[in-house]
């Protein structure tokens, strides 16, 4: 029965990154493919949680966090090069 | 134009630097007998690097951090070697490495190996790359 909810948990979470890639390709300006990109990491993240619970191990459990990291950095970067034009800037802002 | 103002995401930075820095030293702490080690503690200390020259500049984070991160990584590769060539000095073959059991104050009975050591020479060697990878792009536009 759990094995039942988790492996539909699974599908809908497979679901929605298929649904959030769409946006992806078909979105129309930057920050809509951004924002998508952002969504498919914390899905990702979800995925591999349930996948955890799935085999019983806790061998996973620091991917969820890296997964995290990564995403928040990377989101960080593009919103940076969207708003700026450049990712790390040289000098102090004013 | 406006003077840009990142008042959100310098408050973000400060807390969720530490968090991934001690988030970084478990990873490498626990790569004996668990997932992780060297290689991604390296990683994720680059990563939280990359979140402080993202949010602030190059010269803010140079200024508080007064590293050269190509001696970084020249450093973490000589650790590495050294500790390969100190297993001479026992009579032992190349990178040989051993472990034993010690009483230290805080943590009672504690298991120190030597192959931390060459860890921490990957881990510095990785930081030291990637970070010099990073602000070397980054530098002429």
């Amino acid at each position: 029965m759990v094995e039942l909810i988790l492996m539909s948990s699974l599908f809908l979470l497979i679901l929605s990154i298929l649904l959030t890639l769409y946006r992806v390709i078909k979105g129309p300006s930057m920050p809509d493919r951004v924002q998508a990109l952002d969504a498919i990491g914390i899905n990702l993240l979800a995925g591999v949680a349930i996948f955890a619970v799935l085999l019983r191990t806790s061998a996973f459990l620091e991917i969820i966090l890296l997964i995290g990291i990564l995403s928040f950095v990377g989101t960080v970067a593009f919103a940076r090069f969207i708003e700026r034009g450049v990712v790390i800037e040289r000098k102090p802002a004013d | 134009m406006k003077k840009p103002n990142d008042i959100i995401l310098h408050a973000v930075t400060k807390v969720a630097v530490p968090i991934i820095l001690a988030f970084s030293f478990h990873l490498f702490f626990s790569g004996h007998h668990n997932p992780g080690g060297g290689f991604i503690g390296g990683l994720a200390i680059a990563s939280a690097l990359t979140l402080l020259f993202l949010a602030f500049d190059i010269e803010t984070v140079r200024a508080n951090i007064g590293v050269d991160f190509k001696v970084v990584a020249a450093i973490g590769v000589l650790l590495a070697v050294l500790t390969g060539v100190g297993s001479f000095f026992f009579d032992a073959p190349f990178l040989s490495h051993t472990f034993d059991y010690f009483n230290l104050p805080i943590f009672g009975k504690t298991e120190l190996a030597t192959a931390v050591l060459f860890d921490i020479g990957v881990a510095l060697a990785v930081i030291g790359t990637s970070v010099t990878t990073i602000l070397s792009i980054s530098e002429d536009r």
